[in-house]
Order: structure tokens, then sequence, then C-alpha cells
């Protein structure tokens, strides 16, 4: 019988979605740089690879919408816990539709959808950190008071604690689970302040795995029967130090995934898929 | 003086209330007034007696120290406002007003000892429970008392065994309380035991209906002067409850708030209106219900718990609501059955969500299904596990602005102060960051521990919506705190001679307590009926969540709850007393003890000293009650502490001898609680492990200790008060503090290090000679000698280190503050250290004097002058005197395999002190160096401090370098501290402290494994 906020890292599902052409010249990036679609896409392919073949989730692929560049970047269209998924109001107004198909695919999960309809709310996925216990919501450009509020009215069992986020574009872009109770946190001084900020916050206590590079901080953390605990990161071309400090976690199941076309539109690993736990219906 | 007329016409009138109620609300409004007036009229009466008992001995004990206390400079005008209106009782104070305000010297004294008095009384109650028989004994031995001033103990004793429980009860009410609404009838008469006679005989009952947790009514007579404890047991007896000091009851008061119905304050005093209505509810939800010992325990927190989730003060998801609902089912229908004809019939009875639904019944249909073949109790074991992870849990709610007037929540619970903004929290203040909590009328502040980057704490004010609620909310603060945050209640009385405000403290049983004394109960489980179709009727049943605690603030408004909160010390003995006849606990039996022996200590060192002169000045004054004061402490950070002012602190040792300087003391009345040094079973481990890691060549040399103790320094000061301020203060009881003191071992002050341990250790010893030979004429000290001592400690401090050995190398030098009490006084009363908000807190000599405590260990050695003085000495010293300098420290040395054993054995040392570990970090160079003294000083590597629920984990690790004779020396030293005010589990602590050694140090292997074991259980004093 599983309980309330029993299997963290339990994920069963995935959503992803494709990468569309326009990506790399519309989609919205924090520095200019010039994106290799071909190279994005493959580099995508081999994150959707790692999910279905090697992780063995039920993938829920999503086509691309050229009208939509960052319609690839899912987590920011909607947070799922549970069996609740709330569909999200991101921030950025080019983004907004990307919720549509997004909703739709959760619907057919049979997901209980929570809709975020307040034109004051903006929430991105990417803000949210929920770390098994309890929700940190960053407010960021991308996310407001309004859209951490309607995600705690839309997971009441949890504590919801806003985090401001100075720098960076999400919360996640500098920190993210690395196993229950393991935050991992890039060690720039603004992520440093977020990780005291979260710790004084919570009830909890939280180990930190402090990585060199911020965006490296950013890693998927799954907890898979027969796998353990899975943990996607950086590959070591990418972040060779961060990388090391990975490679220390001894209990992991270490999966480096390629991340360096995406990065550059300010994608990071969580941000390409939305992952789901059908058996936490209980 | 109360008069033997006086009391009569008490009688009558006691008579006539019973016959016909005074008009309540006439009463109320006067009541303040009342309240004044009686307090000035007792302190009328103090003088009075003061001058006919010369020293006041006789009367001492009749008078409310507090009240005198607070009074002392304004009476006359408040006396004048008595309504004519009022009965009796104020024309005997008026008569009493006659005698001219008596000379303020004498009265601390007085009070002092009248404290001794009542607490006495309170021994004496919990001796005799028999239910007084009349008799008139008492009032003729009082009225010798009186006259001829003799000394009232062993009148008190027979008293005490004549006098029912209730009368004392009555008696100790009245004293404590003022009088408020009864104020007529108790003034005069609670110092006279005639009437205490009149009024067993006339008592009237009245009928009290409790709605219980299940939605029945409980009804049942009490006497109308009960208090509220009376009740409170009575409903705990009916539901054959014995774990009851998780819950409370609560009433409605005139606002239509809920309020805990104080357990030490006559009922009467608190309902107001003539409502003898009221809810038993859970106060302190247990932050981990598997951890109580009783199923009916669970059980009655399950049904608190299912009403909070029904009416939504407890939100949770939908799944949740079904997943609670569906073991609700199970608990009380037991297994699913398939046949049931329409289950969602009865389903729909019963409430579950205040947004329930059909979708919902179905879903808490299908998971009862799958619940077939668990047992009531596992149902309700599994309802809890779930509901105490919901983030509301427990968080009780209050209403408030922030500093720029927008509307949050301030929730309190058991891990400290959170705040919503609508439903997220904005932010968190957990216990140990909280320095004072405090009012003033309608604000509400929080002083917060500096982090470790900032210099100064930092004050947080927020708007209450008025007085009331920001006194409620201080108030469900202190007892949160006290509750789950200390191992003994903090008792109001130390604090007593300086008022500022309330003195309102937790007076009951802390979960540390109840979790003791819970482990103690020895029944077979009894059995209950699980009733959930009684709750369908009730909806609107107590909700603590939202209303909490403001049990005074009914009875009196500003200038009198201080002294009536003071007096619930006295009185929780009282209650515990109850509690101890109901479960016969051996641990609140052996509080009692203690708290016995202490107040026959603070009575005779009263009684020791000579008499005051007849005009002292204010601090003499304030000396003479110092005993019972509580020094506020500050935490100083050594760093600029000249040496020369450790010297300067070892003469003030001397100085304190003699009264004349110690009446240079300044003390500020704040009630401060050192938490880490109250853990009941610290686990203290040390790991030492030597390997060869170095090149060759160093290989002999190379070391590598691993420690894991507990330490707890704390360095005291008594903190300046101009009087002024104090006097001011004390005439308002709009304002109050309280110092959550908190866990100082981790408080991180970066400093640099400049000490040289040597010195340090030489004048740890030093003081230690100095604390002996102070302590022998301390012990005879007409006046409470404080000790001074310097507050020198430098530690290396503890930084954070992550986890994959980010070596954020700091070096840090914090002065820690150690404490050392008594054991008895420590299982008894909270050590009144704190860790002060001076950021820098370097004492400034002419305001502050640096107290010490006196190391615990020197008690043995002290010449007894007499066996009650020095005693006294020794229980006393905690309260008036706080430590700079880490006091020695007896620690238990147990190997790893006993330490279990070991934890569950009491210590059977009668002098042994409390007990915090003499730690060597602190000298560390000189530990390290083998007395080369050449060696560099020691490279403090990580630290880490982690604090969970119930533990604190400091991890420090330091690494020397040392060229000797050639060879190079490599030591480290790693030391992991880990406190816990619950058990702790050794094994796994100790494990954990080895697996992480061996991670961070894979080349070496850890060799030698000791553990400290260190426990303050309270110990009986002969």
């Amino acid at each position: 019988m599983a309980g309330l906020m029993a299997g963290f890292g339990h994920y069963t599902h995935a959503v992803v979605r494709g990468i569309p052409a326009s990506l790399a010249k519309e989609a919205l990036r924090s520095s200019q740089s010039d994106v290799d679609l071909a190279k994005a896409q493959r580099e995508h392919e081999g994150y959707v690879e790692v999910l279905r073949t090697r992780l063995g989730l039920e993938v829920v692929e999503l086509p691309a919408d050229e009208s939509l560049p960052d319609c690839v970047f899912v987590e920011d269209a909607a947070v799922v816990c549970g069996d609740t998924a709330l569909i999200t109001r991101p921030g950025a107004e080019s983004r907004r539709r990307e919720t549509e198909a997004m909703k739709g695919a959760l619907k057919d999960l049979n997901l209980n959808i929570v809709e975020m309809t307040d034109e004051n709310a903006t929430l991105d996925g990417g803000d949210v950190l929920f770390t098994g216990r309890e929700f940190f919501v960053g407010l960021s450009k991308r996310t407001n008071q309004r859209g951490a509020e309607i995600l705690a009215d839309a997971f009441k069992d949890y504590a919801v604690s806003t985090v401001p986020v100075l720098e960076g574009l999400h919360l996640k872009s500098f920190c993210s689970m690395g196993g229950p109770g393991l935050i991992v946190i890039g060690s720039s001084e603004p992520a440093q302040k977020a990780l005291k900020i979260m710790q004084q916050m919570s009830d909890h206590r939280y180990d930190k795995l402090t990585v060199p590079d911020d965006l490296a901080a950013n890693c998927v953390y799954m907890n898979l029967p027969n796998k353990g605990h899975v943990l996607l990161h950086c590959t070591a071309d990418e972040f060779p130090e961060s990388a090391k400090v990975f490679e220390k976690l001894k209990d992991h199941m270490l999966i480096p995934v390629s991340n360096m076309e995406k990065v550059k539109v300010d994608g990071a690993l969580t941000c390409c898929s939305v992952l789901i736990n059908k058996k936490a219906n209980i | 003086m109360t008069t033997e007329a006086g009391s009569e016409t008490e009688v009558k009138e006691k008579a006539e209330e019973s016959a016909a109620q005074p008009d309540q609300s006439e009463k109320a409004t006067e009541e303040t007034q009342e309240a004044a007036n009686a307090e000035v009229e007792e302190k009328e009466k103090e003088k009075e007696k003061e001058k006919e008992g010369k020293d006041g001995k006789g009367i001492s004990r009749y008078l409310p120290t507090w009240l005198k206390k607070q009074k002392s400079q304004g009476q006359t005008s408040p006396t004048k406002e008595v309504p004519p209106t009022e009965e009796a009782a104020s024309t005997v104070t008026r008569e009493e007003e006659g005698p001219a305000p008596a000379v303020n010297g004498h009265a601390e004294e007085v009070e002092e000892k009248e404290a001794v008095k009542s607490e006495q009384v309170k021994e004496k109650e919990a001796e005799s429970h028999s239910n007084a028989s009349a008799d008139t004994e008492p009032a003729k031995e009082e009225k010798v008392e009186e006259s001829a001033g003799s000394p009232e103990e062993t009148k008190e004793a027979t008293e005490g065994e004549e006098e029912g429980k209730e009368k004392k009860e009555q008696q100790q009410e009245g004293e404590v309380q003022g009088e408020g609404e009864g104020g007529g009838d108790s003034q005069t008469s609670i110092f006279q035991s005639p009437l205490r006679l009149v009024r067993k005989t006339k008592m009237k009952l009245v009928v009290c209906h409790v709605t219980l947790l299940d939605g029945s009514d409980f009804t049942c007579e009490v006497e109308k002067r009960a208090k509220g404890q009376y009740l409170f047991f009575k409903v705990c007896e009916h539901l054959n409850l014995l774990e009851k000091d998780y819950f409370g009851l609560t009433y409605q008061d005139s606002h239509e708030e809920k309020c805990w119905l104080d357990p030490t304050k006559e009922i009467k005093r608190q309902i107001r209106s003539n409502n003898w209505q009221f809810a038993f509810n859970v106060k302190f939800y247990p932050p981990d219900p598997s951890l109580l010992t009783e199923d009916i325990t669970r059980y009655l927190l399950c049904l608190q718990l299912r009403e909070d989730v029904a009416s939504g003060r407890l939100p949770c998801s939908f799944v949740t609501h079904a997943l609670l609902g569906s073991y609700t089912l199970q608990a009380e229908f037991g297994d699913y059955e398939p046949d049931q004809p329409r289950p969602l019939d009865y389903i729909s009875q019963l409430t579950f969500a205040p947004n329930q639904n059909k979708e919902m019944e179905e879903k808490i249909l299908e998971l009862h299904k799958s619940h077939r073949g668990m047992t009531p109790a596992q149902a309700d074991a599994q309802f809890l596990e779930n509901a105490k992870k919901l983030s509301m849990y427990g968080v009780d709610l209050h209403h408030a602005k922030d500093s720029e007037g927008v509307d949050i929540m301030l929730g309190v619970c058991a891990n400290g102060l959170l705040v919503y903004k609508d439903r997220l929290r904005i932010n968190r203040f957990a216990w140990p960051k909280i320095l004072k909590i405090s009012y003033k009328r309608n604000n509400f502040y929080i002083k917060i521990r500096p982090g470790e980057t900032e210099q100064f704490e930092s004050t947080v004010g927020f708007k209450l919506q008025n007085h009331r609620s920001a006194k409620k909310l201080w108030k469900v603060c202190v007892e949160n705190h006290s509750f789950f945050r200390l191992n003994a209640p903090e008792p109001p009385t130390k604090a007593r001679f300086l008022t500022l405000g309330s003195k309102f403290r937790y007076s009951g049983r802390t979960q540390a307590q109840t979790r003791l004394a819970s482990s103690l109960i020895d029944r077979p489980a009894p059995s209950f009926e699980r009733t959930s179709s009684k709750r369908i009727s009730r909806s609107l049943d107590g909700a603590p969540v939202i209303s909490i605690t403001e049990a005074g603030r009914d009875t009196a408004e500003n200038g009198r709850e201080p002294r009536l909160e003071l007096h619930s010390d006295s009185k929780s003995l009282g209650a515990s007393e109850a509690a101890l006849s109901q479960d016969h606990d051996k641990t609140q039996d052996e509080v009692l003890k203690h708290q016995a022996s202490i107040s026959q200590l603070k009575r005779s060192f009263m009684e020791a000293p000579p008499p005051s002169p007849p005009q002292p000045n204010q601090w003499e004054k304030r000396l003479t009650s110092s005993p019972a004061t509580t020094i506020r402490i500050q935490q100083q950070q050594v760093v600029s502490v000249p040496q020369t002012e450790a010297a300067a602190a070892d003469s003030a040792i001397s100085d304190t001898k003699e009264p004349a300087k110690t009446a240079e003391v300044e003390i500020e009345e704040t009630v401060v609680v050192q938490e880490v040094s109250k853990a009941t079973k610290p686990g203290l481990v040390t790991v030492t492990s030597s390997s060869p890691t170095g090149p060759p060549a160093e290989q002999e040399t190379r070391e590598q200790e691993v420690k894991v103790e507990v330490e707890v320094v704390v360095a005291g000061e008594a903190k300046a008060v101009k009087q002024e301020s104090v006097s001011s203060e004390s005439e308002s009881e709009e304002e109050a503090e309280y110092h959550p003191n908190v866990s100082v071992s981790f408080s991180h002050t970066q400093i640099p290090e400049e000490k040289e341990e040597d010195e340090e250790q030489e004048k740890k010893e030093e003081d230690k000679i100095a604390e002996q030979d102070v302590s022998a004429p301390d012990a005879a000290a007409p006046l409470p000698a404080e000790i001074t001592q310097p507050a020198e400690e430098t530690k290396q401090e503890v930084e954070e280190s992550s986890k994959e050995d980010t070596e954020a190398e700091k070096n840090k030098n914090t002065e820690q503050e150690k404490e050392g009490e008594r054991e008895t006084e420590e299982s008894t009363d909270d050590p009144m250290i704190t860790p002060d908000e001076a950021p820098n807190g370097l004492a400034l000599p002419e305001e502050e004097a640096e107290t010490g405590l006196v190391a615990p260990a020197e008690e043995d050695e002290e010449p007894k002058m007499n066996g009650e003085a020095s005693l006294v000495e020794a229980e006393s010293r905690p309260q008036v005197i706080c430590c700079s300098e880490p006091p020695v420290v007896k620690t238990e040395m147990v190997t790893i395999s006993d330490t279990f054993a070991a934890q569950k054995t009491e210590i059977a040392t009668k002098e042994v002190p409390i007990v915090h570990t003499e730690t060597k970090t602190i000298t560390y160079e000189a530990a390290q160096l083998d007395g080369n003294g050449d060696g560099e000083p020691g490279v403090l590597m990580t630290a880490q401090t982690i604090t969970s629920e119930s533990l604190c984990t400091t991890t420090t690790t330091h690494i020397t370098k040392t060229l000797k004779g050639g060879l190079s020396e490599t030591r480290i030293e790693k030391r992991i501290v880990i406190t816990g005010d619950c058990d702790i589990d050794h094994d796994q602590a100790l494990a954990q402290a080895i697996k992480e050694a061996k991670e961070q140090h894979p080349d070496m292997s850890v060799t030698r494994v000791v553990v400290h074991k260190e426990t303050e259980l309270a110990e009986e004093e002969d």
C-alpha cells in the first residue's frame, strides 16, 4: 500500500516532445549562441532512448510544433506529483500554448488535471523543485507568487516554500534532486544562497551535493524497480569537474547524457521530460 | 492584615455567592481593577506583616511575591480605584490600606520566602491527598504565625496534611491570581484557613460539559473553584487516558475564540461567562505518533485529526482525503463487506473532507477494500503515519501582518515558527534560531540568532490583530517551544523580581517528560470503543489549530497577568502531583521531590541570611531575590575579550563574595533555556582511529582521530538592566519576553582564533579553584553571590562541509558557552542560560557583570556551613548564576557495546551535576601537540552542522601538521557531536560516523572507538 509521499523517484511514464526546427533560431535564450539543430535533435533522441530503452519507462512522445520553438522543454508546461497534474501558465508569452498538448497527454494518462487559469499567475515547471517531501518554487522571471500559490493549492499535502531566483533562468537552472533527501546544487553564490534559503525553510534535512558548475547541477533522479537509484547527469565532456563529482555517487546508476546543444537555449536535463508515476495512484 | 473578622465576612460572602452568583458582567468590568487592588492589598499586607513580623517571615508565604514586586512603586493609586461596590474583601483592603507602604527593602526578601512557601505548599499538596477534612486548626496556626512570626514550615506541614488538596489549590490560586472575578470573596480569604473551611463545606458544585473527541458529551461535577487540571484529569480518567500531556481542554471566550483552559488556574476565572462548556482536544500534535505508547492515545489523536481534516483545518489533497478516510472506515467498521447494502449511504453520513463528494466516497470505499485484515489499531497507525506528513500537521495558525502590513499567517509548530503568505511558506524560524520571543501590545517579535555570516541578531516583528492575539500567539510559542524543545518546563518563578510583563510559562510536562513517563506505563492495553458515528452530529468542536491558549486573558488584562502567570510554576507542581497520583509516574515523583527539595533549599537559603538593613537600596533588593532570578546570559564572542578581562573576572569572583559588590551586578530578568545541555540523553561517541597513511617516512606519526562528543558550552553574563526600565515595564503586562534558547553548541560565530589553549586551560583550572573558594562563603552569604567567571572559551567551530569533500576551510574560533547545573535542578527546572543577543557581546564591565556558574563538581567539596545553606547554594545557584566557563564535566565513558544498556540505566550519581563534556577541541593545539608548543595551529578542515527533527550533528575536522624532530606529524581529528533531545540510536550514529570517516579518508582506518555518554536523568536528592 503506497502511502502519502512514498516512493520518491518512482516513475513509470515520461512525456517528451520533439524538437522543432524553429528551436535553432527562435527559441528563447539568455545568451546569444548558435544551435546546431541536427546535433540538438540527436542529443534529444539519445535522451529519449535512455528513458525508453535503458530505463524502461513508457515514453509518450508529443510531436514538435514549429510554432512553439521551446516546446521540447515540456517540464515547464506541467507539474506532476502523484496523480495530480498542474498545467502551468508559462511565464513566457510565446510558450503558453505549449500546455495544450501536454494537457491532452496527461489527461490520457488519467491524471487529475488542475489548470492554472488565473491570468495573473505564471509558473514554469523549471522553477518547481519537488524534494519528495515538499515543494520549493523559485520566484523568477518566469514564475510569480500567484503561480506558486496555485501550485500550493493543487498539492495541498505538501509545504510549498518560495525561493527567490536572482540569477539564472529557473530555480532548477542550478539545482535538482539527486536522490531522496539529496539536493544537487551548483557552487555559484546565488545557488548556494538559494540552497541556504531552502534549508532554512524546510522542516526536513537535506544533504547536498555541490558541483562546480551550476548547469551541471541539473540532473534527473529516478528510483526504478530493479535498477535502484538512477541519475541522468552531465557528461564529462561538458563539465569534467562536475562529472567527477557525480561519479562519487556509488549507490547510483549513473548515466551521463549529453546536452550540449539544448543548453544553449537554457534547456537542462530535467527540462526535457515530465516524469509520471502511474502506480502512485494509491 | 487579614483578620479573623475579615475572614468571617469573607465566609458570609462566600455563602452568598454560592447562593446567588454575583453579576458576572459587572465583575468582569471590575476585574482588572480588582486585580490591581488585590495586588496592592497584598502588598500592603505584606508590608504590614513585615512590620509585625520583623523580618516578614511570618507572613511571607501568604504574599504572592510577584504581586508585591510589581506594585511596589505605585500601590496607592490603584487602591483608590477600588470601586465602592466591592464587597467585604475590598473593605478589608481599605482597612489594610492604612499602613503606609512599607520599606521596600524587605519586600524582596519576603517575596522570596513566600515563593518558597508556596512551593512548599505545593509539595505538601503533593504529599497529602486527603480531601480536606474541615478543620479549624490552620486558622489558629496562621494567626499565631502572624502575630509571632513563627516559622511556618512546620505549620505549613501540618496544614498541608490537614488541609485537603483542594484547599491548597485554592489558597494558591488566590495567591496567584490575585483576586479576579470573585475578588470579593477571595481577596482575603485565601490567607485565612477558616474561609477555606467554610468554602469547603459550602462549596458549590457546578456541572461541566465536555465535548469529547468522538463527539460525545462528558458531564461531571466540579467544585466551583476547581482548577482546570481537576476537570482535565477527570476527563482523562473518564477516557482512560494516561498519555494526557498532548491534550488539553478548550473553552470559548467572550470573543468566541477557542482558548486553552489553563490547568493551573481556576476554571471559573477563565471561562468568564457562566458557560461551563469545554472541549477536549489535542494541544500538542506529536511529530511521530508511532512513538506514543498506547493505542488509545493514538486513537484519540486520530479522532482529532479526522476532525481537523474534515473541517479543512488540516488541508490535504483528494487522494489523501480518500486514503485517510479509508483508514477511518477500516478502524471504525473493520473489513470492507462486499455484501453490505449500499455502502455509499452510510459513508456519506460521515464527513471525511470539507468538499466531500461521491467521487471521493467511491475512492474511499475502493481504498477501504484494500485494507482487509487490518486491525483498528493498525488502521489508526496508518492514518497517523500519513497525516503526520501533511505539511500543516500540528501547525497552529495565527493571522498577522508583516512589517509592511501584508496579511500573513504565523504557524507555530513543533519545529518552530512558520510564516505563510496565502498558502505559501515564505519563511521559517526553527526554535534553535530564535533567541527571544516577545510581544508588546499587538506586536509580536522574535529575535533571530545571527547566521554564520551575520554579525548581529535581527528582530522580526509582526502585527497581530490586537494585544490579545499577540499574547495568545506568544503563549502558544512559549508552550510549544517548552513542550517540544525542552526536557523540563521552564519555571516561571525564576525571574520573579524583575518583572517584564507576563511570566507565563508552560507548566505541564514536556514531550521528553511525557515520553519518559509513558515508557513507564505498565498496564494492559485498555479496551475502548471506537464510535465514529458519534461524530456525525458534531462538526464545530474544538479548533485548537486556530484558537490557542489565552487562558489568562479573560481574567486579567494588564498588570495582573504577570503575577498570575508567575505562580503557575508552583501550581504546576500541583498538577504534576495530580498526575502522579493518577498514573504513579515515577518521573513525576522525582520531579516533585526535586521541587520539594529545591523549594526547601530556597527557603532555608532565604532564612539563612540576616535580615537586610531597613533601607536597602534597589540593587540590594534585587540581590536578595536573585537566587530566583534568571539572568540573561550573553553569548560572548570571546575573541576580543582580552586576557585581562579574564583576570578581572577572576577577581570578580572574589568580589561577589561581598554583598556590596554583588550589588553592582545588574540583572535582567529573562528566562532562557539552554536546550542542548538539556538533552536527556545526548549521545556521545568518540571514534578514534590511527592509521599509517602518510608518506612512509611519516607513517608512524600519522594518526587520525574521530571523535564524537557532545559538547555544550555556555558563557553566561548577567546583563545589565536599568532600574527604570524594569520598573516601567513591570507596570504593564502588555509585553513579555521569552528566551527560548537554544542549542548553544551550534551557534556559529566567526572569531579569529586568538586564544591559546594553554592559557585557557590554566584559566579554567583557576576558575575552578576560584569557584571552590567562593562556594563556601557563597553558601553562607546572606546574599546570593554571583560568581563571575571569565567567559573565555575559544573554540574551533564548525562550518559546514559539503558532502563531497568541498573543503571549505574556515578557521573559526567561537566561544561557546557552557553551562553546568546540578542534576536535580536540571531535571526540574530549566537552566536559565542563554547566549544573549549582543552580537559581539563583550561584557561591558560597568554594565554587565559576568556571572559564572560554579562548576558542579565543586559542590562536593564545598564546606558546608550548615546543611541547608550549602544545599541552598547548590540549588539556587543555577537560577542565579550563569556560567561563562564550561563547568567541570562528568562524563561517562562506556564502550560501544554498553551504550544502550548504559543509556537505560540511570546513573545513580547523587552529586553529579549535569554533564557536559569537556571538549578537547577547545584547547585544540595543546591537546594535540604533546606539549611541544612549537606546532602550528591546527587547521579546521571542515565542519558541518545538520539539524534534523530530533538530532543535531556537528562535525569538526582538524588537521594539524607538526614538524617534530625531523618527523612530520599530521594529525587529523574528527569530532562528530550528536545531540538530541530524544533517544539517540547510538549504534546507528556511530556506524554513520565511522562510515563517513571512512568515506572521507579511505586510506585510513578507524582503530579506536570510544563512546561517551552523558546523562542528565533526574536524580533524587536525599
